[in-house]
């Protein structure tokens, strides 16, 4: 089932949590909501659950308007945060609940609802666990018996408020993988929360990225790792340096540097204040001018510890500069902290927002 | 378990705990414990077994389960509606739960009796029925019932506020309505403090004597609970009629104590761990 | 500007109609149950006039149980708080062998039947026991005289400020005091300097509910007491005597003054409840986020 959002608006008294959301999701696919907290993902996700009801706009289930519809109605599964698993039944039994409370007419038996729960829990490789209660299991069992919950209730739409938030790392990668072997499987329509970029772009077909109560881009993870829209994407999926430049006349100037606006990625034209973005391992160093553009800064730092040598810089007019450097090259320059020396954007990487 | 001690005083204060609690409570409840072991067994049982003395036991079971019972109901509403909703007077409200704890048991046995009396400003409605509250059974379980509310007021009520709605929302998103959810999810998990709530109001009301005195008549048999048993045979002097019905008393109490115990722990065995 | 649209009801409310009714049924419940038993005492009291309201709070047997109650408050509360105060840092700062068992006893009086708590020191210390008969033969009466009273009070409110200060204390932890102990502070000093501010309201709390009882209790010094008029009577005690001679005016005059008392707790009892809750509720809190780190 697609899921649109049409100019949706949500505040909380003088707090816009959502701005003005448009939004498709298509039938079958992974998506995911990326932002800071605050940003207004889970808000969001609520709204499309019916757990909240937008101040202004529409929400569509498969081109029907389904905004007033309540949540019991919307046929949607939710997997909560923190599982909200019900602490007084065995895994069964919260996995057996959303059928037990259907209508009469439309109740399966015991024997049917038993063996469908088997199924479920066979599916997230748990029923040998039926009989336990939720307290006696880690926080991924927890996680994939929510999941085995919401399922069988056989939901259109499958939301998933920051689904591995509460685990540890290394059990984190594993239910990932398996998470998304499971959607291949199934090919349920899925909307997850995250705050974790890795997870999104590791994850989803496409992701949101959100920013205060707005969304920055909408694109497959690698549209908006390589052609992010907005500095603020570009900042917060992967490491960057921003440059607090002006454009003049088609080119940008980082202090007295002037660097070519026609060989950067992203379009600027005509003047005002502009924002360079460059990714630490998208500079390099050298240590006197070549000709092509390139910036005086001066070494503050080296940490050799890691797959390349990170090198903490100073550029000439005050901004600090992180960059990555390869062993190899790294013992070809013979830097220390005090070297004065050049950078040089890598070409065809350059982005410039105008702000 | 040892552990190196950085803080001063564990001699000071263990002893100090130790020698006031043996003076003020262990010596004092030990002394009816010896009493009673001088007691014959026949003794024994012709004090606990006389009629009186069972009537007095029925009646104080029957009217404290009674009370207990009313508290649920209405404590359980009560706490619900402070908890759940907004209305106006509600910190009033709030505030005011505590009054049996904090009313002086004579005040509200005396004040019980006028408003429930034949001509009282309650009783007086149910005297058209042809119903005394008053010095009759069901004044007494009205008195127990007024001593026990708090306790099922202020056990629910911390966890019902600590009841987070995704549990709510979550058997919602399920297809759950709200009654269904009520009954599945959210009275379940209140169920353990209810039972204990339920628990705290019986033994409340079992040991009750002051708000319970003046409203019941007192009449042997008929409206005379176990502690004014107890204090008519020490009026009388009768030390050791009135210590071995004590004991049972006790005994009981303990039990009940044990229970709650139990069921805390069982509760948040089961419950706590999130 | 777009309808506005009808309201969806938020998965985690009730009905209007439900709410409605739920509020109904609990405002009525507890206005015959608490507001009416609370407006009676007052209406009593002043049913025959304000004079006489005045000349019986002010009679000298009166005066005499008020003074005794206030006396025997001054005695049991300080004693039950020091070993409260006593009892807590043992337990919230020392692991020993029997802890749980120890927390558990202190509880003890308050599932002991008010009539047994009286009975246990006419028991104990009647003229007719050895050390009743011991002490009578020196002229110490206890049993049937104020220091029964008193003793019967300290039994009977004795787990209040103990059983607010243990969690207060255990929430506190006891890292603020070690680093009064490595700063050089004395274990007194830093009982005082650091412990007591960081209980302060917990220590009031346990004080103000412990005198409640204290001035308030009735079943176990009816016990002790013999009624003895205008010589051992508290005012829960004077209250009986009176309604018992059907002057009920003055009984509920008495008990106005018992009432105001209760109310003056509840009050204090809500103010600091606010203090002290938030407190233990935060270092719970931040218990269970140790434990799950662990």
């Amino acid at each position: 089932m697609s899921i649109e959002l049409r100019n949706i608006r949500k505040t909380f008294g003088d707090f816009v949590a959502l701005d003005n959301i448009n939004l498709r999701v298509a039938t079958g696919e992974l998506l995911a909501l990326l932002g800071l907290s605050g940003s207004g993902k889970t808000t969001l996700l609520r709204i499309i659950a019916g757990l909240e009801t937008p101040d202004a706009g529409e929400v569509l289930f498969h081109g029907a308007d389904a905004t007033t519809r309540s949540v019991r109605d919307r046929n949607v599964g939710f997997v909560f945060q923190h599982y909200a698993l019900f602490k007084h039944m065995t895994v069964f039994d919260n996995v057996a609940f959303g059928l037990r409370v259907k209508p009469r007419v439309e109740r399966p038996v015991e024997a049917e609802i038993a063996r469908r729960v088997h199924k479920l829990l066979t599916l997230v490789q748990l029923d040998f666990l039926a009989d336990r209660y939720p307290s006696q299991l880690s926080g991924g069992q927890r996680q994939r018996v929510a999941l085995a919950r919401t399922l069988a209730v056989e939901p259109k739409v499958l939301l998933l408020d920051e689904p591995f938030g509460a685990l540890d790392a290394k059990v984190r990668q594993e239910l990932r993988r398996w998470l998304k072997r499971l959607h291949e499987e199934i090919k349920i329509t899925s909307v997850f929360v995250t705050h974790d970029q890795e997870e999104a772009l590791e994850l989803a077909n496409r992701v949101v990225v959100m920013n205060n109560g707005r969304i920055e881009q909408i694109g497959t993870p690698e549209e908006v790792y390589h052609r992010p829209a907005t500095a603020f994407v570009h900042n917060f999926l992967g490491n960057v340096n921003l440059f607090h430049g002006r454009i003049e006349n088609g080119k940008v100037y980082l202090g007295d540097t002037a660097v070519d606006v026609d060989r950067a990625h992203a379009s600027a034209s005509g003047n005002g204040k502009a924002v360079l973005a460059l990714r630490p391992h998208l500079i390099e160093i050298i240590t006197r001018p070549n000709g092509k553009p390139s910036f005086p800064a001066t070494v503050i730092s080296v940490n050799p510890a890691g797959p390349q040598v990170k090198v903490e810089l100073v550029a000439e007019w005050g901004d600090a500069v992180q960059v990555d450097v390869g062993h190899e090259r790294f013992d070809e320059l013979a830097i220390a902290p005090g070297a004065r020396v050049f950078l040089r954007p890598k070409e065809e990487k350059l982005f410039v927002y105008q702000i | 378990m040892k552990r190196h001690r950085v803080l001063p005083g564990f001699g000071l204060t263990i002893g100090w705990t130790m020698f006031y609690l043996s003076i003020v409570v262990l010596v004092p409840l030990s002394t009816i414990f010896l009493k009673a072991t001088s007691l014959s067994w026949t003794e024994f049982c012709v004090d606990v077994l006389a009629p009186r003395t069972i009537a007095a036991y029925k009646l104080s079971f029957g009217a404290s389960t009674a009370g207990a019972f009313v508290d649920s109901i209405f404590g359980f509403v009560v706490a619900w509606t402070l908890v759940r909703y907004e209305f106006p007077l509600r910190r009033l409200v709030d505030v005011l739960i505590d009054l049996p704890f904090a009313l002086p048991t004579s005040v509200a046995g005396i004040t019980l009796t006028a408003l429930y009396a034949e001509n009282g400003w309650l009783g007086r409605w149910f005297t058209p029925f042809g119903l005394k509250v008053a010095f009759t059974p069901l004044g007494i379980t009205v008195a127990m019932a007024f001593v026990g509310l708090p306790f099922i007021v202020r056990t629910i009520q911390p966890v019902l506020e600590d009841l987070e709605p995704e549990y709510e929302e979550a058997a919602a998103t399920l297809g759950a309505g709200r009654l269904q959810t009520f009954r599945r999810v959210i009275f379940p998990t209140l169920l353990p403090a209810l039972l204990t709530g339920f628990a705290l109001a019986f033994a409340r009301a079992l040991g009750e004597y002051g708000s319970v005195v003046f409203i019941s008549g007192n009449m042997p048999f008929r409206t005379e609970v176990v502690p004014l048993l107890i204090m008519s045979k020490l009026e009388q002097f009768d030390y050791p009629g009135a210590t071995a019905i004590a004991v049972v008393m006790l005994a009981i109490s303990f039990t009940i104590l044990l229970g709650i115990n139990g069921l805390q722990k069982w509760a948040g065995r089961r419950l706590m761990a999130s | 500007m777009a309808a506005r649209r009808p309201d969806v009801p938020r998965a985690t409310a009730d009905p209007p109609a439900v709410r409605r009714a739920l509020i109904a049924i609990a405002l009525t419940f507890l206005a015959l149950f608490l507001f009416i038993p609370l407006i009676a005492v007052f209406a009593e009291a002043l049913g025959k006039g304000v004079g006489q309201y005045f000349a019986a709070i002010t009679s000298s047997e009166s005066l005499a149980a008020i003074r005794l109650t206030l006396m025997t408050a001054a005695i049991a509360v300080p004693l039950n708080v020091s070993f409260g105060l006593t009892a807590a840092w043992a337990i919230a700062r020392f692991e020993f062998p029997g802890k749980q068992l120890l927390i558990t006893v202190i509880d003890l009086p308050f599932s002991v039947s008010p009539v047994i708590a009286g009975m246990l020191f006419v028991l104990l210390l009647g003229i007719r026991t050895p050390i009743g008969g011991w002490l009578d033969d020196h002229n110490v009466r206890i049993i049937f005289a104020e220091p029964g009273i008193v003793l019967a009070t300290i039994f009977v409110t004795f787990p209040f400020a103990a059983r607010e200060l243990i969690p207060i204390m255990q929430s506190v932890g006891s890292e603020e005091e070690q680093a009064a102990i490595v700063l050089g502070a004395s274990g007194w000093q830093s009982f005082l300097r650091v412990t007591i501010p960081n209980v302060k309201w917990g220590l009031l709390y346990g004080m103000v509910l412990c005198n409640s009882r204290a001035m308030g209790e009735f079943g176990a010094v009816s016990v002790v007491s013999g009624h003895i008029r205008g010589h051992t009577n508290t005012m829960p005690l004077y209250v009986e005597i009176l309604y018992n001679d059907y002057q009920f005016a003055a009984a509920f005059a008495v008990s106005s003054l018992l009432t105001m008392l209760a109310v003056a707790t509840l009050v204090a009892k809500y103010f600091l409840e606010r203090r002290v809750a938030p407190q233990v509720r935060l270092a719970a809190e931040n218990q269970d986020v140790m434990e799950a780190a662990a």
